[in-house]
């Protein structure tokens, strides 16, 4: 499938990327689900 | 326990009869440990010279004795000080974790009398085992000092000695979680100098970052799992500040642990992504990588979770166990069963009768050293002659 590194490295990090931008948007979402329930703190 | 025999006025109590057997079979292996060596107790080798002595002992030992670093930094460092009242029971678990992690090295190192030579006479700077020893050494000495207090409390007339410990708490936290940061993740970089011989699913360069995000949350679901433990058995010892703040520290700690578990899990998957290692996904040990990521991080977190969120304590109070079953899982896979995965089973490495003796005796002198200090002193308890201090 990879004839050289440089083919099996953009591989490995073009996956690595796209996965860590689908996992910060997933840690928004839990961050949320998490906390959800929270009373929210007067800020007045 | 000791209410247990305090109230029957016998020993024989079911507890104290298995601790006492327990007991008598860890010395009689000890004695022959230290009389005919280690071949005639282990089943370690030159293919496996660590087995569960190292393991279960000593990486499952220091992972879950992160308690006493996380409590203490959350009540001086983050200002939660509601949690006072767990600090001490926290730093007691831990204090005995690191004590027994060194005496079981008593055990497994070839000749015990050396090994205080690394720090003294022959420091190997090189080294990573020289910096876990060095953390190690000097981690013990920072969590005796912070546990003294409470001894000197119960011995009384020692007023001098405490205000000075009290007056260095603050420093002595930080100093413990810079250690625990230290050699926590280098348990971890020990293994990257194998990568031959641990599995790729488990390794990974991350795996001393993996490491020490794990201690965090399995120090988190240890001081849970121990207060549940300690409720049980010590709830007479207990004051109005431990248990008022109980229910509060085991949902916060709840938070803490589900919010980093979801951390750990994404650095597991960035492992496995980096060095391309999906296709080991669909073998045997693919299923058991699945089974330890799923079935003992992926679902205690997501109990964690709702548990906060709903403020649903039993689901918080089975996910703190569980959580403390997968960290052992996960370094026994990391030290024993993913380790050597090449080698036929004939060479593979199975712990003996010697060596479960050992960590059993191991654990219940543990057992048996906190629950004497916590039924003698100030632990669960603000001591009355010192109400209006602030430690």
């Amino acid at each position: 499938m990879f004839n050289t590194l440089q083919d099996l490295m953009l591989h490995n990090k073009s996956v690595t990327y796209v996965l860590m931008g689908v996992v910060l948007i997933c840690f928004v979402g839990f961050w949320h689900f998490l906390t959800g329930k929270e009373e929210r703190k007067r800020r007045y | 326990m000791s209410t247990e025999h305090t109230r029957n006025g016998s020993l024989f109590t079911p507890f104290n009869i298995i601790a006492g057997i327990i007991l008598a079979a860890g010395v009689v292996v000890t004695i022959m440990r230290f009389t005919m060596g280690l071949g005639s107790v282990t089943n370690l080798s030159d293919n496996n010279p660590w087995g569960i002595w190292i393991g279960f002992d000593l990486l499952c030992g220091v992972a879950l004795a992160a308690g006493g670093y996380t409590t203490s930094a959350a009540c001086y460092i983050f200002g939660f000080k509601r949690f006072h009242g767990a600090v001490r029971p926290a730093i007691l678990t831990a204090f005995l974790g690191y004590a027994l992690v060194v005496f079981a090295l008593h055990f497994d190192v070839g000749r015990p009398w050396r090994l205080v030579y690394p720090v003294f006479y022959q420091q190997g700077t090189t080294s990573i085992l020289f910096e876990v020893g060095l953390c190690v050494f000097i981690y013990l000495t920072v969590l005796f000092l912070e546990y003294l207090p409470a001894a000197l409390e119960w011995k009384g007339g020692f007023d001098k000695y405490r205000g000075i410990l009290v007056k260095l708490t603050m420093g002595l936290t930080i100093l413990g979680v810079i250690l625990s940061t230290l050699h926590q993740s280098s348990l971890g970089a020990l293994y990257l100098i194998a990568p031959s011989k641990l599995h790729p699913l488990w390794y990974t360069p991350y795996l001393p970052v993996m490491f020490f995000m794990s201690s965090m949350f399995a120090g988190l679901s240890m001081v849970i799992t121990e207060g549940m433990i300690s409720h049980k058995h010590f709830h007479h010892k207990m004051d109005d500040e431990y248990n008022g703040g109980y229910l509060d520290l085991q949902f916060a700690f709840a938070k803490a642990s589900a919010w980093i578990m979801a951390g750990y899990l994404a650095m597991k998957i960035m492992g496995l992504a980096m060095d391309n290692r999906w296709h080991y996904l669909f073998t045997g040990y693919g299923a058991w990588w699945l089974l330890e990521v799923v079935g003992f991080v992926v679902l205690p977190c997501y109990c964690y979770a709702v548990g906060y969120r709903d403020r649903n304590i039993a689901l918080v109070r089975i996910a703190a166990p569980w959580t403390v079953v997968g960290i052992m899982l996960n370094r026994f896979d990391v030290s024993l069963i993913a380790f050597n995965w090449q080698l036929p089973s004939v060479d593979r490495y199975f712990p003996s009768l010697g060596e479960i003796v050992i960590s059993l005796f191991v654990v219940t002198i543990g057992v048996l050293a906190f629950r004497f200090i916590v039924t003698r002193m100030p632990i669960f308890y603000v001591h009355p002659a010192y109400k209006d201090s602030s430690h």
